[in-house]
């Protein structure tokens, strides 16, 4: 079962371009990763989705229904956890929740109990009767995706949930977001954050200028740039240049005093390669082991850094 | 349940909500209250003595600053409606399955309310300094009756300014015409001061009829077709600007 289902989804304001032809599907269960750089056409997407904006060409179906012809029914399966914190400052943690509640249909008194359950579970007990505006940027984005939980719906965007955070707080989203998976909800999360797609998402989308660039798991992105690589930094010129002459085209890349070989980042492999400069009396000062990150795949694949 | 029944329910979660913000926002609470006093002593005791208004100027004065109040008050609605447009809380509830009413409905309910506390501070610091009302019980509940209909109908219009409007600044601005058509009135000078072209245009936009049906109710001065005419100018500007606002919700964005 499919929880999103896109087909050539296309959007411009005015002469301005946002998405072209974005095709994807997201399995029900799994967290998707939409990773772009600033203004690459994520929250116009998310919200295309949520059916707050609505796509000028193409179809997108969530939790089976259209985004467009039946956006009420939509509405009822999904929840939106927008780029700033969408909380009241002048009511409490805990009154925020019971409005959402109460919007959600619960009625007075389970909505009370679930804003509640929910100020525990986000460990905002004491806080909950205090005014947001007194709450730190992380108090406030948990309240946020809170916010967007009181009914668990089957499928949760969250665009951006981890922007400007400090890193203390951003690792309490991800274990957050984390726990939602496993209890089995559907995840679409957008961010500009190449390590944060790579820790959350089981299958990634790239997004540059509102085109899909690539997608796939982590794993088979980092594949497309090239596995993992050796550097081995050497002790003198001369130990470098022996080791130039004898490795040969394996060396991938130059540096100073050192040298990069790939490699399938075995212990064997890397011995063997230590044991060969042991060998041709070439000292090895320094190994340092390279894995790809998805920086290095959006070079691979855009031709350019991240904006 | 039935939808209708949620339609309700959620309009007063959100009304509860604006309630509880508005008394929570200071800022807003204190123009709510010193406003009115401070615009009943300008009139009365400086523009007061250089305007012949053939009576006590107190005793003619009082409806307009009511009313004046009442467009200052608009400006803090179109400016909380534009703010929960920009702070996202429009694209949550819009994004859930609710009827998009209910934030705005919440938002004129809230204003409404304000708008009646300021009346009674105008009445109390009114009677403090002079005004001596005519009025009986009847005529009071029938003059808060017809007020309270005017509050509605600019506070869904103000709803609708801070709709269209894409930033918080740009609300309060957009009001503007609502705090100065009094100015063009009779609500502080007879209309028959007024140079002729001038006298045109207070004779025939909404807040003449207002002012007069309010004199007439608390002053007993006649009131002739002014209370109608009000009366069809609020049902106008509420279905118009509930409609237009219900509209735009929907679709606008931020």
């Amino acid at each position: 079962m499919d929880a999103i289902r896109v087909h050539g989804i296309e959007k411009s304001y005015g002469k301005q371009r946002v998405l072209t032809g974005i095709d994807l599907t997201v399995p029900a269960g799994t967290v998707f990763g939409l990773l772009g750089p600033n203004g690459a056409g994520k929250t116009t997407l998310v919200r295309i989705l949520a059916t707050l904006v609505q796509p000028d060409a193409g179809r997108a179906e969530v939790a089976g229904h259209d985004v467009v012809s039946a956006a009420f029914s939509v509405r009822e399966k999904i929840s939106l956890t927008g780029q700033y914190a969408a909380v009241d400052e002048l009511q409490t943690g805990y009154e925020n929740l019971v409005m959402v509640g109460r919007l959600r249909r619960l009625g007075r008194a389970a909505a009370k109990r679930r804003a509640t359950e929910l100020l525990e579970r986000i460990d905002l007990v004491d806080a909950g009767r205090k005014l947001v505006k007194t709450y730190s940027g992380g108090m406030r984005r948990r309240l946020d995706v809170a916010m967007s939980l009181v009914t668990e719906p089957p499928v949760i965007f969250l665009d951006e949930p981890t922007t400007g955070l400090d890193p203390r707080s951003r690792q309490q989203m991800w274990t957050f977001v984390r726990e939602l998976a496993d209890a089995g909800s559907t995840i679409f999360l957008t961010t500009q954050y190449l390590e944060e797609a790579d820790q959350l998402a089981d299958r990634i989308m790239l997004i540059d200028h509102g085109v899909a660039v690539a997608d796939g798991t982590a794993a088979e992105l980092k594949v497309r740039v090239g596995g993992e690589r050796v550097e081995l930094e050497f002790a003198s010129l001369a130990d470098r240049a022996a080791a130039v002459l004898d490795l040969g085209a394996a060396v991938t890349a130059f540096g100073e005093l050192s040298l990069t070989v790939s490699t399938d980042g075995t212990a064997a492999e890397v011995r063997e390669l230590l044991d060969r400069m042991d060998k041709i009396g070439a000292t090895v000062a320094k190994v340092a082991i390279h894995r790809p990150t998805l920086d290095d795949v959006f070079f691979a694949l855009t031709g350019g850094n991240p904006r | 349940m039935t939808s209708a029944y949620w339609a309700v329910d959620n309009s007063l979660a959100m009304i509860g909500r604006s309630l509880r913000i508005s008394a929570r926002n200071v800022e807003a609470l204190l123009m709510a209250v010193i406003l009115p006093i401070m615009l009943m002593l300008i009139f009365v005791y400086i523009f007061g003595g250089a305007i012949n208004s053939g009576t006590e100027y107190v005793n003619y004065v009082v409806p307009g600053i009511i009313i004046l109040c009442a467009g200052f008050g608009a400006s803090t609605t179109a400016v909380s409606v534009t703010h929960d447009m920009v702070s996202g809380m429009v694209d949550r509830v819009r994004s859930m399955p609710v009827v998009g009413s209910a934030v705005l409905t919440g938002h004129v309910v809230a204003s409404v309310a304000r708008n009646l506390v300021a009346m009674v501070i105008v009445v109390g610091v009114g009677l403090a300094i002079g005004w001596r009302p005519a009025a009986g019980v009847g005529d009071w509940f029938a003059a808060t009756g017809f007020l309270a209909l005017f509050m509605l109908s600019i506070s869904w219009l103000a709803a609708c300014l801070g709709l269209l409007v894409r930033s918080v600044d740009a609300a309060g601005g957009a009001t503007f015409a609502i705090t100065f058509l009094p100015y063009v009135s009779s609500a502080f000078v007879p209309v028959d001061t007024l140079p002729s072209w001038l006298r045109g245009v207070a004779e025939h936009q909404p807040i003449t009829p207002i002012v007069e049906t309010t004199r007439g109710l608390l002053m007993g001065t006649p009131i002739g077709s002014s209370w109608w005419i009000a009366l069809l100018w609020f049902g106008g500007i509420t279905l118009v600007a509930f409609a237009w606002a219900a509209a735009l919700f929907r679709r606008r964005t931020a």
